[in-house]
């Protein structure tokens, strides 16, 4: 389950400058909808969104999201090829099984897909390391035990993958603090924000 | 049972339509009666109509009571009601008996004006079609131009789905639950055992058996039995029933031995008390028949280009007669046409009637859309 805080929402501005307006947008685990109904006020977007929680789910529904409970992790097989003008899947990715088949899929399925992970490599992580413990911070508020965070990276770890998968990043945009870091962001950027297309 | 807020005692109404309809066989009814209740207010703007469409065996009476003894409240009490999932406080409920239906309906039983005699195995098979046309029909004598929502379950998910292919712009809103766009041929073949056991049973007598003393009870018996065994699932019949015995030791001989075995003779005795074997063998042809892809061969996302309404889909994860892989046909057809369209598979362990039950989270699921709807 994605727990929102008020920090997402300042990378909800983001994801929307990155949204054109009157766009066809799939939310792939979309929590309560908290995002796609930012997007549906500020860009006047058409929405759906995908959850497999059904608490979460529940909330979706009543907060007025078109939302559909599946598994993500067996793909977005009931979705047409460039269906949707953009696929998102925030703060999500690090939880699940199989990385590159989602991806894969969010390319196959969105125009154009925004992809938003805790980095692994923001300093305050590598010295809770350092200290000898699994790092707990606000992006990544769970104990090593109870995480469902099973596939964490860094900044350079997926910019690697999308080297190796031709994946083609539009845009970055690294934050700390709702700051944007530029310097060694790898180092001191808490959360990222990807832009793909594909090559 | 313990029941909150049932809508109270309910009569039902009878719309007699006199202008013909034509119907899918190519047979022409000159004119026919549907039998049928409502619950709750229709209001000023006529816009809080909803249709509740029946399954297989249903009928009109979706909730309430008769008379203050009978046993049991309409099919779907549980769901509709003052203060329920469908809020009849807020929302104007329509029940109608199909055409070809056990409940009074014009049907099977019935007197063909043109013989002066009893139908029987002359009435013609009506089909979903036939059904939304003719609800239709008994919804604008009502007054009413479009349907705030149409809902249904199984069978009943199928009409409501025709109704967004007949009648596209009659329709705000739609609710598919336990449903599929078609039959399997395992479906079909389930359905024809249960044909079968009534056709074969020498008490049918073609269809032909209303004056006769002899109903044709054991082949309808059999049928309800193959049908109870489908609509729930091994799980469910596991922990309701296991292998319980009704004595401590077994009594080598061919008497009820297994609680199971007592409650599928219970069920299809009642059953065949009630139900009219020539509306029941119709009804599973009307299923085994549905199927909007076959006119002009479309792709089901061609068949749903027209549909304007919003559409709930829900489906149980333990329904293996209409299993959830069926309701995702029916949603990739609805968002690969820009539909609005929400989805939710429950985890239920009954099988296909879970549809029937009150389950906590698919009431709230229920409760929620027609939030959405009324606040709209």
């Amino acid at each position: 389950m994605k727990k929102f805080n008020q920090n997402s929402r300042y990378d909800f501005s983001i994801i929307e400058n990155w949204t054109h307006p009157n766009s066809k947008v799939l939310d792939l685990g979309c929590g309560d909808g908290a995002l796609l109904n930012y997007l549906k006020e500020k860009k006047d977007i058409k929405g759906f969104g995908i959850e497999k929680n059904k608490e979460n789910w529940l909330l979706s529904l009543k907060n007025n999201i078109d939302v559909i409970q599946m598994d993500l992790e067996s793909g977005l097989a009931g979705f047409e090829t460039n269906s949707f003008d953009l696929v998102i899947l925030s703060r999500t990715i690090q939880s699940m099984k199989n990385i590159e088949e989602i991806i894969h899929e969010m390319m196959r399925v969105g125009k154009e897909v925004v992809i938003t992970f805790p980095n692994f490599g923001y300093w305050r992580n590598r010295l809770q390391i350092l200290q000898g413990n699994m790092p707990v911070s606000e992006e990544l508020p769970y104990k090593w035990f109870e995480t469902p965070n099973i596939h964490l990276c860094t900044i350079q770890d997926f910019d690697n993958l999308c080297q190796k998968n031709k994946i083609k990043i539009e845009q970055r945009l690294i934050l700390t603090d709702k700051k944007s870091v530029n310097f060694y962001p790898n180092f001191f950027g808490a959360l990222a924000l990807y832009k793909l297309i594909s090559k | 049972m313990k029941e909150n807020n049932s809508i109270g005692i309910v009569k039902p109404k009878i719309f007699k339509c006199t202008s013909p309809i034509k119907l899918s066989c190519g047979k022409t009814l000159d004119n026919y009666e549907l039998i049928y209740e409502t619950y709750g207010k229709l209001n000023k703007n006529k816009d809080n109509a909803v249709l509740v469409c029946h399954a297989l065996t249903g009928n009109q009476h979706v909730a309430g009571r008769h008379k203050k003894i009978d046993k049991y409240p309409g099919w779907w009490d549980s769901l509709v009601g003052p203060g329920k999932p469908l809020n009849t406080n807020k929302f104007f409920v329509i029940g109608i008996n199909n055409l070809g239906g056990n409940e009074g309906s014009t049907g099977p039983k019935s007197i063909n004006p043109k013989t002066k005699k009893i139908w029987g195995a002359d009435f013609p098979i009506i089909t979903v079609e036939d059904w939304v046309k003719t609800q239709k029909t008994l919804i604008n004598y009502l007054g009413i131009d479009k349907l705030s929502s149409v809902i249904g379950g199984s069978l009943g998910g199928m009409q409501a789905l025709e109704w967004n292919i007949q009648f596209p712009y009659e329709v705000n809103n739609t609710v598919v639950i336990a449903a599929a766009p078609n039959l399997t041929a395992q479906n079909i073949a389930f359905n024809q055992v249960a044909r079968q056991s009534i056709i074969t049973d020498p008490d049918f007598q073609k269809g032909n058996f209303y004056a006769s003393k002899n109903k044709p009870k054991r082949g309808l018996r059999i049928a309800r039995m193959l049908g109870h065994i489908t609509y729930l699932s091994n799980d469910v019949m596991g922990s309701k029933f296991g292998r319980k015995t009704k004595n401590k030791e077994y009594q080598f001989n061919f008497d009820t031995e297994f609680e199971i075995e007592s409650y599928l003779n219970y069920q299809g005795d009642k059953f065949a008390n009630e139900f009219d074997a020539n509306t029941y063998i119709r009804m599973t042809k009307a299923l085994d028949y549905y199927d909007p892809t076959k006119k002009n061969k479309k792709k089901l996302s061609e068949v749903f280009k027209k549909i304007k309404s919003k559409f709930l889909v829900i489906s149980f994860t333990s329904d293996w007669r209409f299993s959830s892989s069926r309701s995702k046909e029916i949603v990739k057809g609805l968002l690969d046409n820009n539909i609005n369209v929400s989805y939710a598979e429950i985890s239920a362990e009954s099988g296909h009637d879970a549809f029937l039950m009150s389950d906590n989270h698919y009431h709230e699921i229920i409760k929620s859309f027609f939030n959405r709807i009324f606040k709209s």
